[in-house]
């Protein structure tokens, strides 16, 4: 079977193991908690850092005592910080809701077409789709700047959501074609033995049922477009482009960086997608599944 | 009324995304290409002031044997495959420490997967500080963790390391990516029928013979899946070098950062050919992968 197309659901790695197999020796139980927490203090490091740094003030600058609490905790980075990553913050929402919701609607359309709607050669356009998933965007880059200027997009934002729209067409298409191949074809060829044409089909049969899809794709997108550098850094600036802009500027601008005030960003900037995470993890881990991570 | 085919509505209503991708993707792949055949290397002729001639290939072969260009290829080289091994040992061990229930899964699993939530431009934050390079008195980071715990001998400057710094690029990208394949991993390992296990533990087979007979042939395609997805990530690495290191040390260059200084002088002409280069080692791993995968569409 295919390994892109044909990527596992949600279900089968959220659920809990199966309760009918062996769970094994004593010994060997020990030793799988003894893997499992140990990885856990490891992943756990950079988390304890960041957390604890962003509360330390000017007292604590020794490096002997970098891994310990703070003698004294204080907000003042987070105010610092926050002062300077606000605006930023509010441009990546402006940037990323559109972005998102305009890509999955294409995303639908497309995966709708290509696996209940076919067309002659359908397979051939869903595999040239697909293809612009994995380029790397550096091959794309330099038309891409004299385009906006040639067609004076303005820097900042409105560039961004354009080029997060359409390069997030193929990701977007491929988790909603696999989501689509397993709606029954019986359930699309009695709405068309009722006289309902494709765009009925698609509104009244298709769309209704697609509410968890939309779910994982605009998640996808949300998380990739906030985490997004690389065309951020070729469209925008500190000054008009989204948090992760704000965010390396207040951590390696000119400035003397301070790793109080740069680590208490790094957190308020990973804020909104480490919530969705947590509040909508499931279907974060759908996206993921789906065979495709943009770096 | 004659009956129009009725596929053809299907294909309208996708054009507009077949448009924007064809102009977006393959539009602007083929104008690189041509981008890279120019003398195009300063601003006056990035604006139009000057005129740009054809070169023909010479831009690449020159790339090619450049010393500075052959470092970053080096060094990309090393850190594909450290941070493919690294990612894949590790979520492979953690996928099968999972696999069967045990208390407390969903913690685990959630704790190791949520730095994929991250921006690699947070986690440079942390791993910049992480990684400080100063040793003895001075030092932070790991290094100051290792003399605490009697580790000392394990200290060193990281990334500034001038032949192996991109090595320690590779650490915080395989801590962000491993859960992802370990994901990967779990959803294989949930997908092989109990029945098939049994049925060869009922033939008598040893653990060891059923994972090699049984469990990883059913976990091939997946691996295969892990090794692109981590690997194309990694020929395009640039967001977590430029937040640790930065553009301009020598020591963890890559083509997506030489791209990028390119870029900053208006080299079109060399940016536009590091572009090409990334894409035709993209393309490399991703075209017979994409293939393959559809050819297994089209049996079903």
């Amino acid at each position: 079977m295919g390994a892109v197309t044909t990527a596992p659901g949600t279900r089968e790695i959220t659920g809990s193991g199966k309760p009918s197999r062996r769970t094994g020796s004593p010994g060997w139980r020990t030793f799988r908690y003894a893997v499992l927490l140990a990885s856990l203090l490891l992943v756990l490091i950079p988390v304890y850092v960041l957390f604890v740094t962003s509360f330390k003030g000017i007292g604590d600058a020794s490096p002997s005592r970098t891994w310990f609490f703070p003698q004294a905790w204080t907000v003042e980075n987070w105010a610092e910080a926050w002062e300077a990553l606000s605006p930023a913050l509010i441009r990546s929402f402006a940037m990323v809701i559109p972005a998102a919701v305009l890509s999955s609607l294409l995303g639908s359309m497309n995966g709708f077409v290509l696996s209940r709607w076919r067309f002659p050669h359908a397979n051939l356009v869903f595999t040239l789709i697909l293809f612009g998933m994995f380029i790397p965007y550096q091959a794309v880059m330099i038309p891409l700047v004299q385009l906006m200027i040639d067609i004076n997009v303005p820097n900042g934002i409105p560039s961004l959501i354009l080029l997060h729209v359409v390069y997030g067409i193929p990701i977007c298409t491929l988790i909603f074609r696999n989501y689509y191949e397993t709606v029954p074809m019986e359930l699309i060829e009695s709405a068309r033995v009722d006289g309902a044409g494709m765009l009925r089909t698609y509104f009244s049969v298709v769309l209704p049922i697609s509410i968890p899809s939309f779910v994982v794709v605009l998640l996808w997108q949300f998380t990739s477009a906030w985490n997004d550098f690389l065309f951020a850094v070729f469209f925008s600036t500190a000054n008009n482009g989204p948090v992760t802009m704000a965010l390396n500027n207040l951590a390696n601008g000119a400035m003397l960086s301070n790793y109080g005030v740069s680590m208490a960003g790094a957190l308020i900037a990973s804020l909104p997608t480490l919530l969705v995470y947590v509040l909508l993890g499931r279907y974060f881990v759908g996206g993921l599944m789906a065979g495709s991570v943009k770096g | 009324m004659t009956r129009v085919r009725s596929w053809i509505p299907g294909l309208l209503l996708i054009s507009p995304s077949l448009l924007l991708l064809g102009v977006f993707v393959y539009g602007f792949i083929g104008l690189s290409f041509r981008e890279s055949l120019t003398d195009k290397h300063t601003a006056a002729q990035a604006t139009g002031r000057d005129e740009v001639g054809f070169v023909g290939l010479s831009n690449y072969t020159e790339l090619l044997a450049s010393p500075a260009f052959q470092h970053s290829l080096r060094n990309l080289v090393i850190f594909t495959v450290v941070f493919l091994l690294g990612t894949l040992i590790i979520g492979f061990c953690w996928a099968w420490v999972l696999e069967r229930p045990i208390k407390g899964e969903g913690i685990f699993r959630s704790v190791y997967l949520f730095p994929m939530a991250v921006s690699f431009v947070a986690s440079g934050v942390v791993w910049k500080w992480l990684l400080n390079s100063n040793v003895g008195e001075q030092a932070s980071g790991l290094n100051r963790l290792f003399q605490m715990t009697g580790l000392g001998f394990l200290q060193n400057e990281w990334w500034t390391n001038p032949r192996y710094g991109i090595l320690a690029i590779a650490l915080p990208a395989i801590w962000q990516l491993s859960g992802y394949v370990m994901a990967l991993f779990l959803a294989g390992f949930r997908g092989i029928p109990d029945e098939l296990r049994e049925a060869a533990r009922v033939d008598g087979a040893s653990e060891l013979q059923l994972y090699r007979h049984v469990v990883f042939p059913q976990l091939s395609p997946v691996a295969l899946s892990a090794l692109i997805i981590i690997g194309h990530m990694s020929l395009k690495s640039f967001d977590l070098i430029m937040s640790i290191a930065n553009q301009s040390a020598y020591s963890t260059k890559v083509p997506a950062i030489d791209m990028y200084n390119f870029a900053t002088i208006y080299d079109y002409a060399n940016s536009a050919a590091v572009g090409v280069i990334l894409l035709v080692l993209v393309a490399l791993a991703v075209v017979p992968y994409l293939w393959y995968d559809a050819r297994a569409r089209k049996r079903g």
